[in-house]
């Protein structure tokens, strides 16, 4: 409070022109229009730090969860395994994987796609595990191999499921490669990193990182409506 | 130590940080010990411990009321969502800039973390109770504080519990980042690497890697230990840690 009155008290003298405004860590429309360039590769870092983690990791944890379907009892230690991962501090994972992997973005890739697995391993898990079992006979007694019912009936099914775990899965990691720049990955965290006081960068930088996962989030969400027409016509 | 560990390189001189002191990078102070990690763990327990306590005291009874009259689904699937969206950095950020640093502002960023997994699970707990079984429970008599108390509470708690849990892991881990407001917990060491070194700061790693998972199995078994031994046959027991997604939609669904 005693901050604000100060800014509020000494606004008039020093906030005329936009230098003024700078001054005073300010939020300042002209500066950021003057400056938005230095935004713009942060940003594109922090795509390919979401990206490519996800990718990966729905890769992995996919793989790993139409194993567990087929042989149950690997789901325990799977789960077991990637909840572990998942609850190591994402600040303290960087550092850990740096004696080995040296500061850079393949341990802020390697760390964020370990954050992933869990997340859509569980959803992929559900799902397949949702898909009524009258749909499973069905397509028995129509003469569907193992491989055949996985891709034309199970995974279809089990969609919407994964889908929301690809959703949970990318804002997560938006949030979470905010931190990459500790493993000298750089990322919007990086902006928000160099001045944490100046409204106009932590007003920029900060809400670039929130529009990404928000436009992240409503892309999947849009896959997931396109293919799962049959959900919609449920709905209605 | 040194030679024992010498070894273990980086890890080695990361363990022998957080056990005895040494100078600083820059010279003249010591750093590092038990008596400075411990210093800072407290700082850390500390804000965590009033985080997560006001957010329960504030979630929780909102949860089990909307969830009990069965209205605000869409805010309680709301918050979780926008939670979600908004890095911990950034909403530390937004407090810095804004409001200014110190104890009472870090509590509340990670009272803001803390909320949305308690709310969006105890909501889908309470939620969650067989209507069969609340109509039995009305049928005996109850009344609606005591449906709540009774029925919904034991039922939801699992569930609750899952949802702190997903809340004291994310707290523990964004309290990290609180030197950034001046708030001195286990992160000071890997944010101030000019002072502590690389060493210092895989000390405070491993430390605060050791805090939650500790934090996490200590309240994952008293999430066993409240469950009902009725929802643990039904269950097959060990099962329900945190929810990530709500399994309300595919109930509406099957009906």
């Amino acid at each position: 409070m005693f901050l604000l009155a100060q800014q509020g008290l000494e606004m008039p003298d020093r906030n005329e022109g936009a230098a003024g405004c700078v001054q005073n860590d300010g939020f300042c429309p002209s500066w950021i229009f003057d400056n938005f360039d230095r935004y713009v590769d942060p940003f594109l870092q922090h795509i390919v730090l979401t990206v490519v983690p996800v990718a990966i990791g729905f890769a992995i944890s996919f793989g790993l969860a139409v194993l567990a379907h087929r042989r149950q009892w690997l789901t325990g230690p799977i789960t077991g395994v990637t909840g572990f991962l998942y609850t190591i501090p994402s600040l303290a994972f960087f550092f850990l994987l740096q004696p080995l992997t040296g500061r850079g973005y393949l341990t802020a890739i390697i760390a964020l796609t370990c954050y992933t697995l869990l997340i859509i391993f569980r959803n992929v898990t559900t799902g397949l595990g949702g898909v009524p079992m009258e749909a499973r006979d069905a397509a028995r007694g129509m003469g569907l191999t193992d491989r055949q019912l996985l891709w034309r009936v199970e995974l279809p099914l089990a969609l919407p499921e994964i889908l929301a775990g690809l959703r949970i899965a990318t804002t997560t990691t938006v949030g979470l490669a905010a931190l990459a720049f500790f493993a000298g990955a750089g990322g919007l965290g990086a902006e928000l990193d160099a001045d944490y006081y100046f409204k106009s960068n932590v007003v920029v930088a900060g809400g670039l990182a929130v529009l990404l996962a928000a436009a992240f989030d409503l892309i999947i969400l849009g896959v997931q409506r396109a293919m799962t027409p049959w959900q919609r016509a449920r709905a209605t | 130590m040194s030679a024992t560990l010498a070894f273990l390189g980086d890890f080695g001189g990361a363990v022998e940080f957080i056990f005895r002191q040494r100078e600083s990078v820059g010279g003249g102070v010591q750093v590092g010990g038990l008596g400075e990690i411990g210093d800072l763990l407290v700082e850390h327990l500390l804000v965590s411990l009033a985080a997560m306590a006001i957010a329960c005291a504030v979630a929780i009874p909102l949860g089990l009321y909307l969830g009990h009259i069965g209205r605000g689904e869409f805010l309680a699937i709301t918050v979780s969502n926008v939670g979600r969206a908004v890095p911990a950095l950034a909403l530390l950020a937004f407090f810095i800039a804004f409001l200014g640093i110190g104890f009472t502002n870090v509590t509340a960023v990670l009272i803001l973390l803390a909320l949305p997994p308690i709310l969006t699970n105890t909501y889908v707990g309470a939620r969650g109770v067989d209507p069969e079984v609340v109509d039995a429970a009305r049928g005996m008599g109850m009344s609606g504080a005591q449906i709540v108390r009774r029925v919904r509470v034991p039922l939801a708690l699992p569930t609750i519990f899952a949802g702190v849990r997903t809340s004291a892991v994310s707290v523990l881990a964004t309290a990290t980042i609180a030197p950034l407001a001046n708030v001195q917990t286990l992160g000071e060491p890997i944010i101030n690497p000019q002072t502590y070194g690389f060493e210092g700061g895989l000390g405070a790693a491993i430390v605060i890697g050791v805090v939650t998972i500790t934090a996490d199995a200590g309240i994952g078994i008293a999430q066993r230990a409240v469950t009902p031994k009725g929802i643990k046959l039904a269950e097959g027991g060990g099962r329900g840690r945190m929810r990530l997604s709500l399994p309300t939609r595919r109930r509406e669904a099957a009906t």
